[in-house]
């Protein structure tokens, strides 16, 4: 798997587990700070959809097709498409990445662990797409490293 | 460039790393495809330590190689590498916002 394939994010929360569940498993909780306003309960099995509540993407209606909410060990997993936010592009062709979100209880509280993978399998062409929008700095300091360094040379 | 970012751009400046990969990098980025001897001119090293080590920038995505008859050119080619991480980035942010708003629901 390369590096460009997997996110993988952890936060530690100071609350009970059972309050993490809850705001992971109701949809209407998740859709609150995910930034979704999704329209029937997490069913594994079934599709939950809604209107992006993020301010500037509210045109963009997500899909969350759930694979598992499982109280008992606390992990809630979905499909996606991240980022699929232009109204004139079809994105239905495209892989889905894969959201695993996890709780375990730790002293503090909670300890959320975050995967999404796949991020290989979406198109070059839609990433490229991706950062006009946000247009950010790596590829910018990449290019001032190698003119630092033909200067140097 | 959050934490994530840095972690994912460990390959590409340990590829950066070595003096005699630099000097390569450093001579690709006047911007002019280079070949295998053209890149081995005025290096004390030979020219396979020169093909290991545009093999290691290749395998980091830094350069590309394309066939011209013969020959074997070398070009900077940082692009398609850095799109997969900015996109990446970009998702990661959208994270980074969206466990902000879960903190503050769950903790207050």
């Amino acid at each position: 798997m390369s590096s460009t394939n997997t996110i993988e994010k952890h936060a530690d929360l100071r609350a009970p587990i059972a309050r993490v569940w809850r705001a992971l498993s109701d949809s209407r909780e998740f859709g609150s700070w995910f930034g979704v306003a999704l329209e029937t309960p997490f069913t594994p099995g079934k599709t939950c959809a809604g209107h992006i509540t993020v301010k500037g993407y509210e045109h963009v209606r997500a899909e969350f097709h759930v694979d598992r909410v499982d109280p008992r060990t606390h992990t809630l997993v979905f499909r996606w498409r991240p980022y699929a936010i232009d109204p004139d592009y079809d994105y239905s062709k495209e892989p889905y990445t894969t959201v695993t979100l996890a709780l375990s209880e730790i002293p503090t509280g909670t300890r959320l662990a975050i995967t999404e993978t796949g991020f290989d399998g979406i198109p070059a062409a839609r990433r490229a797409k991706a950062f006009e929008m946000n247009g950010s700095g790596w590829e910018q300091q990449t290019v001032q490293i190698a003119d630092y360094l033909a200067k140097q040379a | 460039m959050t934490a994530l970012a840095v972690k994912q751009s460990a390959p590409v400046f340990a590829a950066l790393g070595d003096p005699t990969r630099l000097r390569l990098v450093a001579r690709l980025a006047q911007g002019e495809p280079l070949s295998i001897s053209q890149l081995t001119e005025g290096e004390r090293v030979t020219r396979q330590a020169i093909t290991k080590h545009l093999e290691v920038l290749a395998d980091a995505g830094l350069v590309t190689d394309r066939k011209r008859g013969r020959e074997r050119l070398y070009e900077l080619e940082a692009a398609p590498l850095d799109d997969a991480r900015r996109y990446l980035d970009q998702v990661s942010a959208q994270w980074d916002k969206a466990i902000a708003r879960l903190r503050a629901l769950v903790e207050r």
